[in-house]
């Protein structure tokens, strides 16, 4: 074969459709060959059997019925800003900013724990927290909006930098509420009256954050799915030119969707403050803002995946901490481990998405071809 | 007098940690990627020089400051380039998206450096803070004819070799033939690619050269800024995303990124040496480097100026079959 035309050592070509259990089946694989390698870190690091680490991670996050529950809460909460993400993700706006949303509604519901807590009933008070840290989010989430429908400001780096002002933000009210003073943070709020807490139901503490995210999960799913609100979100993600042509106003879908999903982000700053930790600090969002984005990234909107993929995330987080205060290191090999995950799962796609045909079947190919062609 | 002196020190020295992000930002960037993992990157760097200081001070008994230095360096450029080089290949190679594997890529490499940052000196069998004196000192070492003049007098030979390297990064970018072919990718990548520049080369090299800078933002954070020590206090990834913000501050301009910087460097100080803030009140004034990125946000996309622009198809992937 002359040297122009020389075939490359492999073809790559994009699938046209792919079986659901095929592209399900490359997502596992991803997920093992990820488990291996990290089974090869946690060895290189502690010396340890790695089947002997996955069983003490599975203790760490399910081993008892309290930790079980933890776990769960973590994983709602996980699963909550995914779907408050899902609706601008499907429009193709990258909130970046789920973060500093979160914060703004868990300062928001502590503000009405400290000031309104005395004075309301605690059925009402959960009613007004919800709907301050909802309005707090969306409001945090509309202004990067606004911007970019009327004059294309980047929003990636807008939402980003709404995280920062947030922190300080709460590092400002952290100052303020701070309690007992000189401990430079504000302590479980309410302590001793337990006004604005979640009250247990059937005995769980965490049970109704679980509701809560199950309900707003279901409700996303219909929402993208089958309203007209869905149907214009994915079509301005698709494509604005195309929505401009069948009259949708992208301004205004743009808007609106960022306040929504701004909304659901500050409630779960709620849930965080309300319902689990009982306190506001810089730390309250964790993170799990930007993991959130890789969770309604990887499931491809659909409420349901995320599920399962906040579950293993917060599965990772929780066993790898549990082998770092085994082995007396620090807990952040949680994050190093859940980085190699997701680098797999990132790369999997490509393999769904794609083809690769390695060159000497090509070859085999275009000599099937040429033998029926000279038969026929 | 004193205290303006010593203010824009400071803020010289801040202004050095992200002018290095920013600047393997802007490289990143001109090529059309959109490196959401600078933070990841930096914490990268600023482990990687603390491995490579601390097994020169451990292993070899008697060794200079300046091997510690290349060893430390060495190694921070090492670590640096492998994480840009997974976001490449993830990217690139693999056409995953740009902004969550950025993303990806933060947690990783933040949680990796906290990870042996914090627990370096434990595993060697060590007790204590990890500290390396001897490391920091050799990065911290003056110009020799500056040493005595205020505000220079504390600023190590980095600083000054940041001002050095954005100064040549944007002749290259504005002078040089590869500069050029560079922005083309940037800008267009399909008519790049039908002039016949390898567009998977450049983004490449862009990425890894830019990553290794950046890495060096954070190589200067644990020798110079916080001498040769370790705090996981996330101080680092805040100062990753400053420099992303500083990437838009400059409008993707290395030499105006010199004095952006020192300017950020300024507002993140300026609480400190203002009298009779009360502590809530300093956490309002540690807001300014952000409030002012979103200004310059607003202001860039509200002027439309054609230099000043992004690159066109910044965070576009770019396939050549995709038509």
């Amino acid at each position: 074969m002359d040297k122009k035309n020389r075939e490359p050592l492999l073809r790559v070509t994009r699938r046209d459709s792919i079986a659901w259990y095929r592209a399900w089946g490359i997502r596992l694989l991803s997920v093992v060959l990820a488990l291996i390698v990290c089974a090869f870190v946690i060895y290189a690091i502690v010396a340890m059997n790695p089947l002997k680490v996955y069983d003490a991670m599975w203790k760490g996050a399910f081993g008892t019925v309290r930790r079980s529950w933890i776990t769960t809460r973590d994983a709602m909460m996980l699963l909550c800003i995914g779907v408050g993400l899902a609706p601008a993700f499907r429009m193709r706006f990258w909130n970046i900013g789920a973060e500093g949303q979160i914060l703004v509604g868990g300062i928001a519901t502590a503000a009405c724990m400290i000031y309104l807590g005395k004075y309301m009933p605690t059925w009402l008070l959960l009613i007004v927290m919800a709907v301050c840290s909802l309005l707090a989010g969306a409001a945090w989430g509309f202004l990067p909006a606004l911007f970019k429908a009327r004059w294309d400001t980047n929003e990636t780096l807008f939402t980003l930098m709404m995280n920062y002002i947030a922190i300080q933000l709460t590092s400002f009210f952290v100052a303020k509420w701070e309690h007992p003073a000189g401990s430079n943070a504000v302590g479980i709020i309410n302590s001793g009256t337990k006004d604005g807490w979640f009250p247990s139901i059937f005995g769980q503490q965490y049970l109704l954050n679980v509701i809560i995210v199950l309900v707003l999960a279901v409700l996303m799913f219909i929402y993208l799915r089958s309203t007209k609100h869905g149907f214009e979100i994915a079509v301005v993600g698709e494509s604005e030119n195309t929505a401009r042509y069948a009259g949708i106003s992208v301004k205004k879908v743009i808007m609106r969707t960022m306040c929504l999903s701004g909304a659901i982000c500050g409630l779960s700053g709620f849930l965080a403050v309300s319902g689990a930790s009982h306190t506001i600090s810089t730390t309250t969002a964790g993170g799990r803002g930007f993991t959130a984005i890789i969770v309604a990234w990887l499931a491809k909107f659909n409420t349901f995946v995320m599920i399962l993929i906040s579950f293993l995330l917060v599965f990772l987080e929780k066993g790898a901490s549990q082998i770092a205060s085994q082995y007396n290191l620090n807990e952040y090999a949680s994050k190093v481990i859940t980085g190699i995950i997701l680098f797999f799962i990132l790369g999997s796609e490509f393999f769904i998405n794609y083809r690769i045909v390695p060159r000497h079947r090509v070859h085999a190919q275009a000599a099937q071809a040429e033998k029926e062609e000279k038969t026929a | 007098m004193n205290q303006i002196l010593s203010l824009i020190q400071s803020a010289i020295v801040f202004g050095t940690v992200i002018l290095f992000g920013a600047m393997g930002e802007i490289l990143t960037e001109k090529s059309g990627s959109l490196n959401l993992g600078v933070p990841g990157v930096m914490s990268l760097g600023a482990v990687g020089a603390l491995i490579g200081g601390f097994f020169c001070e451990r292993n070899i008994p008697d060794a200079g400051s300046a091997v510690c230095l290349l060893s430390a360096l060495f190694a921070a450029l090492i670590l640096a380039g492998l994480g840009s080089l997974i976001y490449c290949f993830l990217t690139i190679t693999l056409r995953a998206n740009q902004n969550v594997t950025g993303l990806t890529l933060t947690i990783f490499g933040c949680g990796f450096a906290s990870f042996f940052g914090g627990s370096l000196n434990k595993l060697a069998g060590g007790v204590g803070q990890i500290s390396l004196p001897t490391t920091s000192l050799a990065f911290r070492a003056t110009l020799p004819a500056l040493s005595k003049t205020p505000v220079f007098s504390g600023l190590g030979w980095l600083a000054y070799a940041a001002i050095v390297m954005a100064v040549v990064m944007q002749w290259v970018f504005n002078r040089t033939r590869i500069g050029l072919n560079l922005r083309a990718v940037g800008e267009n990548p399909a008519t790049a690619d039908a002039a016949g520049i390898n567009v998977t080369k450049y983004r490449y090299l862009s990425g890894l050269i830019g990553g290794c800078i950046s890495g060096l933002g954070g190589l200067f954070y644990t020798m110079d800024y916080i001498k040769g020590t370790w705090a996981s206090d996330g101080g680092i990834e805040a100062l990753g995303w400053l420099a992303v913000a500083l990437v838009i501050f400059a409008t993707w301009k290395p030499v105006r990124a010199i004095w952006c910087s020192y300017l950020f460097g300024l507002l993140s100080w300026l609480y400190f040496y203002l009298n009779g803030l009360s502590r809530a009140s300093q956490e309002l004034f540690k807001m300014l480097p952000y409030v002012v990125t979103i200004l310059v946000l607003i202001v860039v996309s509200l002027r439309r100026q054609r230099e000043n622009q992004p690159p066109a198809s910044l965070g576009l992937p770019y396939f050549r079959e995709d038509r």
